[in-house]
């Protein structure tokens, strides 16, 4: 049985939440890609927080949705996400990056309940995707499939070619969610390799295509809601985020692609997120 | 051995919906039966192995038996890190088929001269490797890959070799075939090479020398008791391979028997790392490299006398 969402805290609370546990986890471990994790917290919350269809008990439900993470180095907020909704103790989120830990420093399957597949390696995860949306579609299953890509990411050839065979396909039940922060590892997406029109090209490879403030809770639901937004197509939002967002000095700063917050860093960030919503995270 | 893997294939397909096929958008005259037939387990790709390969771990991930098929090193090198991380990090039941294995396309270029696959592929963790000698052997190896859970990978030759064995073998993942009896040298091929270890052992015969002939059909994991007793009960031990001496038969062969301690006369019979300079028909290109019997034998000669 799926999990009952009304029973999960609100999605502020839950991204508020991701984001907290993002920054402690990066800032524990010296670990880079804080912001990679803040940019796509908005869209873990309100995905895990009221759209997949999963069960925490039992993490391999064939009806499940499937999500994939393909940007595997924002795997802090993912695990963090996991963690809120039940899969493992949230205790365990101190464990990232440890020796010994299975919480590896981009996205693992192996010992990790909750991850569907393992990256880090990028322009792997939506053909993975794809294919389980193939057997779904095959198998006449109504599961679906979400894929959240980096904007980075769009650079590989491979990110292109299931772009081009999953409208063949008809796949309506493949959604691909691109966290368009706009940063990428050495500068900005414009001065490393321009993207413009992103948009444009899903469409223009065959995907029904929204933009979306990938921020705005009310507009991230709308958004998956309306999916597939073509019938007997794949669809594509396009969200519109901010690197780092949720802790003003790290917010589009290629910095923070890389640093992890410590000392004084860690207590400002800790206070601005806790600003956003009530209660500290137990 | 193309047309035994593929009969097998369809035949198994028919009995087990979870079999699919996906094509790198090759198989034109010999896949439309399947395709028309099986239309829910066939997927063309396209020429796009890297995601064909990652669709086949998705699909596995969901249950399926996913066979990728393309030619010579397109579903192995052009897509070697898909391989890796989703099909062998996942353990996702996917078949890697490669057809035109060694100089089956000789003439074609270097760009299709599958040569140093066979090594790449043994390295993949938790990958079977398999190429069978002859059609009888690409039939019981397609059964066996498909039974296997775990990932695989295939080499065949092409269409239109003729068989080896001269009758039923016993063929299991991991064991050698032993072709032929003898005690003064042993001859170990691995894929088509069986054909020129048979022809070899033959004329050595006539020279008044036993040859030990054996089918490595799978190079992982590699039959080493096999490889140990012909180190402690024949004269010298050959590798026989189309591919590169590096990685593959011969390096795994290698690799035993120096941890093994026995002394034993060894030589790797395969390929230079090194490009062909020249095309042809996979015979001449043999010829050229030393992969003909005449070569072979002045090589076995060369070690052990006449």
């Amino acid at each position: 049985m799926p999990v009952d969402t009304s029973t999960l805290p609100s999605t502020t609370e839950l991204a508020r939440r991701i984001r907290r546990h993002s920054v402690l986890m990066t800032s524990r471990a010296n670990a880079s890609h804080i912001g990679s994790s803040l940019s796509m917290a908005d869209l873990l919350a309100v995905l895990y927080g009221e759209f997949l269809r999963f069960d925490p008990q039992q993490p391999e439900w064939p009806e499940r949705d499937r999500f994939i993470l393909s940007k595997g180095h924002g795997c802090a907020a993912l695990y963090a996400v996991l963690a809120e909704t039940g899969y493992f103790p949230v205790e365990r989120l101190e464990t990232f990056y440890q020796d010994g830990s299975p919480l590896a420093g981009h996205s693992t399957h192996k010992d990790v309940a909750g991850v569907e597949v393992s990256t880090g390696s990028l322009g792997h995860g939506l053909s993975l995707g794809t294919g389980m949306a193939l057997a779904g579609k095959r198998d006449g299953k109504a599961y679906r499939v979400g894929c959240l890509l980096s904007d980075g990411e769009c650079d590989e050839g491979s990110t292109w070619e299931p772009a081009l065979f999953a409208p063949h396909h008809q796949l309506d039940n493949l959604v691909a969610i691109v966290d368009y922060n706009k940063i990428q590892s050495f500068g900005t997406v414009k001065e490393v390799l321009d993207l413009d029109p992103l948009a444009d090209k899903w469409r223009a490879f065959g995907w029904g295509v929204r933009e979306i403030d990938g921020h705005d809770h009310a507009a991230i639901r709308e958004a998956f809601a309306a999916v597939p937004f073509v019938a007997g197509r794949p669809s594509c939002i396009v969200a519109h985020t901010i690197k780092g967002k949720g802790v003003s000095y790290m917010e589009n700063q290629l910095l923070w692609h890389y640093r992890a917050p410590r000392g004084a860093d860690l207590e400002t960030a800790l206070r601005e997120i806790d600003c956003e919503i009530g209660e500290e995270v137990p | 051995m193309r047309t035994a893997f593929l009969e097998t294939l369809f035949e198994l397909a028919k009995a087990d919906e979870r079999i699919v096929f996906l094509t790198g958008d090759l198989g034109f005259s010999v896949i439309e039966p399947f395709a028309q037939q099986l239309p829910k387990q066939f997927v063309n790709a396209g020429v796009a192995e890297q995601n064909m390969t990652a669709i086949a771990a998705g699909m596995a991930l969901s249950g399926k038996i996913a066979l990728t098929y393309s030619i010579a090193n397109f579903p192995t090198l052009r897509c070697l890190e898909h391989i890796r991380n989703d099909v062998c990090y996942h353990e996702a039941n996917v078949k890697i088929v490669a057809v035109g294995g060694g100089f089956a396309y000789g003439a074609l270029g270097a760009s299709h001269h599958a040569t140093e696959e066979l090594g790449v592929m043994r390295m993949m963790p938790g990958m079977t490797v398999v190429a069978p000698a002859d059609p009888i052997e690409a039939r019981l190896a397609t059964r066996a890959i498909v039974a296997h859970p775990g990932p695989c990978y295939i080499r065949l030759g092409k269409a239109g070799e003729p068989n080896v064995h001269a009758g039923p073998v016993d063929f299991q993942l991991g064991r050698v075939i032993r072709v032929r009896e003898g005690k003064d040298v042993t001859l170990i091929s691995t894929g088509g090479m069986l054909k020129t270890a048979v022809g070899v052992a033959c004329r050595l015969a006539k020279q008044g020398q036993e040859a030990r002939v054996l089918s490595m059909h799978t190079l992982k994991p590699l039959d080493e008791e096999a490889v140990l007793a012909a180190a402690r009960e024949t004269g010298a031990i050959f590798t026989l391979e189309q591919h590169s001496v590096i990685g593959g038969l011969g390096g795994a062969v290698a690799e035993v028997l120096a941890e093994s301690g026995l002394a034993v006369k060894f030589k790797r019979i395969g390929l230079p790392s090194a490009f062909s300079p020249r095309v042809g028909s996979q015979q001449y290109l043999e010829e050229q490299n030393g992969l003909d019997e005449a070569g072979v034998l002045r090589v076995v000669e060369g070690v052990v006398g006449r």
